[in-house]
């Protein structure tokens, strides 16, 4: 049925007084144009509804399926690329983005790039999140010297500048694509454990925590079943603007010759490579420049939209 | 009739950065299989509180239990660690509270939030479960209750998820059941629908209920007994009818006639308490209600008087005679 927009209005209206035999009434008659929905179908509805959300969206899902579909459509082996007669062509109708020191189709390394680029920022991403939202659950239920222990450990790594610290990672891990992901994750970790803490502070004074704990509910099952779903919500938008962050994180890892190494068509490698040309061929630094931005831009408009989605003042 | 609940001397302090508060102080009662026992007075008397002290949901950081004994069919709740009262908890002595918007996990549907107390207490499976969710909703009004499993509270109104939150407590047909002031934050018409609905659970049922409130017209028609509090102690306690019919507190007399009746004149005033409500942070030294009371005695400002019975289990704390307008013990 076709989705009008002044039908939500009776809709909202009708949900704040109605009780849901009415609603079924309604529904019946054709007022309503379909069942309420559950938060995550809300959000996805109001996301859908903002341009720079969508516009976020589109640019996420060309990276994604770019990195999904570009190993299975087009298997690329870096090595066997190169060809030194036409190194550094500007670009042309062969090469659209041109060729690099090494004559290698650039084109083709910035879509094999984004595999590289999305799985960092995908799996660091991840697994702060995870692991912070671990200590954040922890630190915030149970308080006292747990608390304390795992926050001051979480305020000295603030303290280091997160480039620095991820160098140091690296630097004592070695480096490769691997090494990157875990550098930029154990950066990342802090950030999400302070959110989730925040957030398990304010609801586990909640009135519907005291009810479970009446009901007689476990405290691990209180931890993981009512509290954590709540606090989903901002570690959802940050951890989509985190993967703008951790991408520009491993591309300046890669450019500085930290991460994936070469002949690995890492986006941030390739601007470092081609910096000693930047007179005479610019294209070598801008085009992979423009598909980092492109990229961080992407996911930063998701992020924005599904903030604004799940903001619970802007659901009257 | 057996005592199901025997509470003595509960006292409950709170320690903060200004002081102790005393929240509850030497509070005794009992609870008889299927009775139904009001608790009533101004908010900050310490009603709740006595409630979760009984049940260990009191944060112990600032809470403490500073004495006496709880007996729930022969062992005492206060003694108890932590996972042996947790299985008490929402199956032997349930809880509902007081605003059923906030009640609610608004993530968890509603169905998920009924069989959490099956499926933990009563180890039920989720065919199961769900079976019993549905019969549960059912016995409290809310018909077609299969469609309505995988509904959100926000889905539902006020009266609704009030039905939604008795449901919870009643899945494992508690011995007790604790309402505190359940109906005091939704519309009169929807109030009156709830207390008919427990109204005939309880008479289905047969679970004992503590029913806490500050409005005195709805204990009328529901509770057996009632029980006055006033700064952490108990004033007056009696059988309903004769509470009614003989006030003997002078608390008592003034929340009685400190409610709007139909039949007065519209152009008097309402009657009053005067004076302000306690400062919990200090322990009274004699009766609490005494800066307000109007029969005060010098005797009220140095004793506190205690706990006493005079005919047909009518218990009074006071030194005045309200009826024969004397001191009462000839002092």
């Amino acid at each position: 049925m076709p989705f009008s927009t002044r039908a939500s209005v009776i809709t909202k209206k009708e949900q704040t007084m109605a009780t849901t035999t009415d609603i079924e009434m309604l529904a019946q008659q054709g007022i309503l144009a379909r069942k309420p929905r559950s938060l995550w179908g809300d959000a996805w509805r109001r996301l859908r509804y903002s341009i720079t959300a969508r516009i976020g969206m589109v640019i996420a899902a060309i990276i994604v399926l770019t990195a999904i579909l570009a190993p299975i459509v087009d298997p690329y082996n870096p090595k066997l690329d190169s060809n030194l007669d036409i190194s550094r062509q500007p670009p042309s109708a062969q090469h659209i983005f041109g060729t690099d020191r090494l004559g290698r189709d650039i084109f083709r390394r910035i879509v094999h790039g984004a595999s590289l680029s999305l799985s960092v920022g995908v799996v660091a991403v991840a697994t702060a999140g995870i692991a912070g939202t671990i200590l954040g659950l922890v630190s915030g239920y149970f308080g006292g010297a747990t608390d304390m222990v795992i926050m001051r450990i979480m305020d000295i790594m603030m303290a280091f500048p997160s480039m620095l610290l991820a160098i140091a990672i690296v630097a004592v891990r070695g480096t490769g694509l691997f090494n990157t992901i875990i550098a930029i994750s154990v950066v990342g970790i802090p950030n999400y454990a302070r959110l989730v803490r925040s957030m398990v502070l304010s609801i586990r004074e909640r009135e519907y925590i005291l009810a479970s704990h009446m009901v007689g509910v476990r405290t691990p099952v209180i931890i993981l079943r009512h509290v954590l779903p709540n606090s989903l919500s901002p570690i959802i938008v940050s951890a989509t603007m985190g993967i703008g962050g951790a991408i520009l994180t491993a591309a300046a890892l890669g450019f500085l010759g930290l991460g994936a190494q070469p002949p690995a068509p890492e986006w941030g490698a390739m601007i470092g490579d081609g910096v000693p040309f930047l007179r005479q061929t610019p294209h070598m630094v801008f085009i992979p420049g423009m598909a980092i931005m492109l990229t961080v831009l992407g996911f930063n408009l998701l992020g924005d939209g599904l903030r604004d989605a799940l903001d619970p003042q802007m659901r009257e | 009739m057996s005592t199901v609940l025997e509470v003595r001397n509960l006292e409950t302090r709170f320690e903060t950065h200004e002081g102790t508060v005393y929240a509850v102080n030497g509070v005794s009662f009992q609870l008889d299989e299927g009775e139904t026992l009001g608790i009533v007075g101004e908010s900050g008397c310490g009603k709740s509180v006595t409630m979760l002290s009984l049940l260990g949901l009191i944060p112990t950081p600032p809470g403490v239990i500073a004495g006496g004994q709880a007996f729930f069919l022969g062992r005492d709740l206060l003694k108890m660690a932590e996972e042996e009262i947790r299985m008490i908890r929402g199956s032997q002595i349930s809880m509902i509270f007081q605003d059923p918007m906030t009640s609610l996990n608004p993530v968890l549907t509603i169905g998920d939030q009924i069989r959490e107390p099956l499926e933990e207490h009563l180890n039920m499976v989720a065919a199961q479960s769900k079976q019993r969710a549905i019969e549960l909703l059912n016995l409290v009004g809310i018909t077609d209750g299969a469609s309505h499993l995988d509904d959100y509270p926000f889905q539902f109104s006020g009266g609704m998820r009030q039905r939604v939150m008795i449901a919870m407590a009643l899945a494992c047909s508690p011995t007790i059941l604790i309402a505190d002031e359940p109906t005091t934050a939704l519309d009169m018409t929807i109030q009156a629908q709830i207390i008919e609905l427990v109204k005939d659970l309880r008479k289905e049922l047969g679970m004992a209920i503590i029913w806490i409130t500050h409005d005195l017209g709805i204990i009328a028609g529901l509770a057996h007994r009632v029980m006055v509090m006033y700064a952490g102690y108990v004033v007056e306690r009696a059988m309903v009818e004769d509470l009614y019919e003989h006030p003997s507190h002078p608390y008592t007399r003034g929340l009685l006639g400190s409610l709007p009746r139909v039949d007065a004149e519209s152009d008097k005033d309402l009657v009053n308490i005067e004076g302000m409500p306690p400062d919990l942070l200090t322990k009274p030294v004699g009766c609490p209600f005494a800066p307000r009371c109007q029969y005060v005695l010098s005797r009220c400002r140095e004793e506190n008087p205690v706990l006493d019975e005079l005919k047909n289990g009518h218990e009074l704390a006071c030194w005045w005679d309200i009826d024969r307008h004397k001191p009462r013990y000839g002092r």
